[in-house]
Formats: C-alpha cells, sequence, structure tokens
C-alpha cells in the first residue's frame, strides 16, 4: 500500500514512542501477575515473559509472512466486482526488512510489540490453573495465524482497511491502536481459554455464591496501572502516525485523550463500585483505568476531549458491573477481566469510533468490522484452541493447583519467605 | 449447543457481507447489518449458555 514518504523527525520520534510502548506490556503483565494467587505468581511472570517471546519469534518466523507488510502481493478474493484483500504475503523471516521505507520498517516494528501484547492478554484469564506450556502454544498459534489475519485485514491492505474505497463506507474500518488486531483478539482469546480450562478448583460451588478469590497483591496491580498508562500514551501516538498518517501536531491531542479516556473510566468505576459496595474495589478501578485505556486505543486519535471522557466515562461505569455479571451469571472464572476490559471495551471504543467519525459511513464500516471480528476470529480461535487442547492440555492437574503453579510447575515460589496458609474455604 | 453457536456467528457476518455487496442504498444496508450483528449476539448467548458449567462440577 503506497505511503507517503517520512520525515527525518517523524521516523525518529515514531521510533522512540515504539521504544516506549512496551510499557504497555509490562503493565499488562504485571497487572495479571497482582490478580493471580501468590502461589501461582512467579509462573504468571514468567509466563508473561515466555509469551513475549513465543509470539515474537513465531511473528518473525512465520506471521509476519501473511501479515504482509513487508510484501509487495497479497492473496486477494474478487468477488461482486470488487478485490477483497484476505492474506499477506511477504518473504520468509522478514527478508527484505533493512531494504524496506523507514515506514515499513515501523509498521512491522508495531506489529511485532502489538502480537505480544495480544498474545499476553489470555495468559491473565487462565491464571492459577493453565500449564505454562499450553499457554506458549497458545501463543504460537495466535502469533502464526489469528494476528497475522487481523492485522492484514485491517493494517495491510486488507478487505477491512479498503472498505471505504470499495463501498464507500468511511475511511474503511479504522484500528490505529490496535483496538481490534489487539484487545477484541486478546479478549476473545481469554473467552477461549476461560472455556477450555475451565473455572479454578471451588470457584463455583454446588450452592451458595462463587467464592471470591481476590488477587494477591494490590500494588502490582495499581502500580502496572501506571506503567500501562506511560505504554499506552506511546503506542496511541506511533499507532496515529504510522497508520492514520497523522501529524505531528496532532499527537498532543492523541495523548490527551488518552489520558482523559482512563481518567473517565476510572473516576466512574470509582463511583459505581463505591455505590455498590460501600467502599471503592481497587482491582475493579485498576481494570476501569486499563478499560479507559483499551477504548482509548480506538478512539483517542479520532475523538474531540469530550468525546474521550464519555466513552471512557461509558466504559468505567459497564467494566466493574459486566465483571460481576460474567462471573456470577454465567460462572466465567476471569481472575484478571481480560474478557471484559480488552474484549468488551475493545468493541465498545470501535463502535464509539464509529459513532462519532464525522465521515459518512465510518460506524458501518466499524459495525463491520466488529462483525468480522465477531464472526471469524472467536470461531477460529476457539477451534484452534480446542485443537491445541488435545496436544497440549490446558488445565493443571488438580493436585498441581492446589499446590499451586509455581511449585508444581517450576518447583519454587515467588515468595520463599513466606508461609502459605490453608485454604479451608477453597475446598 | 455450544458448538451451534459459535457455528451461528459467522453466518452473521455473511449477511453483514450479503448487505454490502447486495444494496447501494445505505439505510437498507445498515439495517442488514445491524441484522448480522444481532445474528451474531444470538450465537454468542447460545454459545455462552452452553459453556455454562454445572454448579459445583469439578472441571479434569
Amino acid at each position: 500500500m503506497p505511503q507517503p514518504a517520512m520525515s527525518d523527525i517523524a521516523f525518529a520520534l515514531t521510533l522512540v514512542l515504539l521504544l516506549l510502548a512496551p510499557l504497555a506490556i509490562a503493565g499488562v503483565a504485571l497487572i495479571n501477575t497482582g490478580l493471580g494467587r501468590s502461589r501461582s505468581a512467579a509462573q504468571a511472570l514468567l509466563g508473561n515473559l515466555a509469551i513475549v517471546s513465543v509470539a515474537a519469534i513465531v511473528f518473525a518466523i512465520i506471521g509476519a509472512i501473511f501479515a504482509g507488510a513487508l510484501g509487495s502481493s497479497d492473496l486477494t478474493i474478487h468477488a461482486a466486482g470488487k478485490t477483497w484483500g484476505v492474506l499477506g504475503h511477504a518473504p520468509f523471516l522478514l527478508r527484505g526488512l533493512s531494504a524496506a521505507t523507514p515506514h515499513v520498517q515501523l509498521e512491522v516494528l508495531f506489529q511485532f510489540l502489538a502480537v505480544a501484547m495480544a498474545a499476553l492478554l489470555p495468559w491473565g484469564s487462565g491464571a492459577d490453573r493453565w500449564r505454562l506450556a499450553a499457554g506458549c502454544a497458545c501463543a504460537a498459534v495466535l502469533a502464526a495465524i489469528v494476528f497475522p489475519l487481523a492485522a492484514h485485514w485491517i493494517w495491510a491492505g486488507g478487505w477491512l482497511s479498503a472498505l471505504g474505497a470499495n463501498f464507500s463506507l468511511g475511511a474503511g474500518f479504522l484500528d490505529f491502536g490496535g483496538a481490534a488486531t489487539v484487545h477484541v483478539v486478546g479478549g476473545l482469546s481469554a473467552l477461549a481459554v476461560v472455556w477450555m480450562a475451565g473455572p479454578r478448583s471451588g470457584k463455583f460451588p454446588r450452592e451458595g455464591i462463587s467464592t471470591a478469590m481476590p488477587g494477591h497483591n494490590a500494588s502490582y496491580v495499581l502500580f502496572g496501572c501506571l506503567l500501562a498508562m506511560v505504554g499506552w500514551l506511546a503506542w496511541n501516538s506511533a499507532g496515529a502516525i504510522l497508520w492514520l498518517n497523522a501529524p505531528l501536531a496532532a499527537l498532543p491531542v492523541t495523548v490527551i485523550n488518552t489520558l482523559l479516556s482512563a481518567s473517565a473510566a476510572l473516576a466512574t468505576t470509582y463511583t459505581v463500585t463505591r455505590v455498590r459496595f460501600g467502599k471503592p474495589d481497587a482491582s475493579l478501578c485498576a481494570n476501569g483505568w486499563l478499560a479507559g485505556l483499551v477504548v482509548s486505543s480506538a478512539c483517542a486519535a479520532l475523538v474531540t476531549p469530550g468525546q474521550s471522557i464519555f466513552t471512557g466515562a461509558i466504559a468505567g461505569i459497564f467494566t466493574p458491573l459486566l465483571v460481576e455479571f460474567l462471573e456470577l451469571a454465567l460462572s466465567l472464572d476471569d481472575p484478571s477481566g481480560a474478557i471484559t476490559v480488552h474484549g468488551a471495551a475493545g468493541l465498545w471504543g470501535l463502535f464509539a469510533a464509529g459513532l462519532f467519525a464525522p465521515q459518512a459511513g465510518q460506524l458501518l464500516a466499524q459495525l463491520v468490522g466488529i462483525a468480522a471480528l465477531l464472526g471469524v476470529f472467536l470461531p477460529l480461535i476457539y477451534l484452534l484452541f480446542f485443537v491445541l487442547n488435545r496436544f497440549v492440555p490446558f488445565r493443571v492437574d488438580p493436585d498441581g493447583e492446589r499446590i499451586g503453579m509455581d511449585l508444581h510447575e517450576l518447583g519454587g515460589g515467588a515468595y520463599p519467605e513466606f508461609v502459605i496458609h490453608r485454604d479451608e474455604s477453597y475446598r | 449447543m455450544k458448538y451451534a453457536g459459535l457455528l451461528v456467528m459467522p453466518t452473521g457476518l455473511f449477511l453483514t457481507l450479503a448487505a454490502l455487496v447486495l444494496f447501494a442504498d445505505p439505510q437498507r444496508r445498515a439495517a442488514f447489518i445491524v441484522c448480522g450483528l444481532a445474528v451474531q449476539c444470538l450465537g454468542l448467548v447460545v454459545a455462552v449458555r452452553g459453556h455454562m458449567p454445572a454448579r459445583g462440577a469439578n472441571h479434569s
């Protein structure tokens, strides 16, 4: 896809932003670890590292071929008088990367970070019972097949990005910050993992309400939110430059909108939990903050500050309510809340980006993109994980879950000097 | 049930794509795209209900 030439200043700035963007990954990793139990903390954090590594390597070897950012030819379908870009076709193992234009090189770098984040998101949902090997296997599948498909459709000239040209739907499906490719894909993967792995033992007893299993370290969770904020500010700015060709003068508004979205989400989540429970809930507030950041991944470069506050506030209202609903009504055990925070908030952000877009047809383009995410990616991810579960079992055995993933998988705990108390209530 | 729900979801997408291809009128297009999304939501509800574990069931 032809791109305008990138100035040296824009190249340098985007590169610096992409060097800061991994702080978002670090923040999410810390949040996931804090929301799990202490007996699985080391395995959780090691899993974060391992999944990022596996995703990066597999994307370099296989995924980048299908994502097609480096390629000049794509697999296309000609139907109804239109050309539908389906799959990319780039050289093996990133051959030709150093000869590519600066813009394309940065796009590939962005995709590496995006695939790492997308693969990481379901890890928190499987906390305390998902085996490390299975988590890595799922990361490989996401990096090889699922993410490249989404990236090509949305970022590399695929049919979703061409909705504007083909069907006069605004500027085509817009996702500059990875709300669809990273967060919705990650949220749907989290849903598939929760279904495959099942709930933690004792979570849903035969009688009574579900057992509360709070995260073991609220400090990790809340500090992770601050780290994530820094990473997100960089991520959204880089995405705006690369995927929207935004001028540098537009970046301060993008940054401000990101901050406003998260802040509004936190404010409303704080209020909702204060009203519902008498006191604000720290982990739900963290989820709300993160949901606001996820919404900004779809909206920050496209809306006004007032609209950013609105979209963040809505995310902050539904996040604690949906987390509660998924657990209590639907018996979905999702320790990190990734289904809500990344999946649902991502979908809301994509919808809101269309709702507030000035160009005609943009809302329909976003709706078509949402339909593609739900209609293709959830069944695809579920099928791939279902098959994977047969070869690399997702769930740890009951004894392993009882003693904790750290001791069972790593032979040592994250906090060896602390006494682990018996879980009388978890039988 | 759960697999049926997941199979219904691509059907909703096909409805959406058909709306794009068959209808030039923006309002009809929009209506059918929304219908496609509604079908997907139904499929999702069926899939979620199909996956709900029985209370107290041990997951192996």
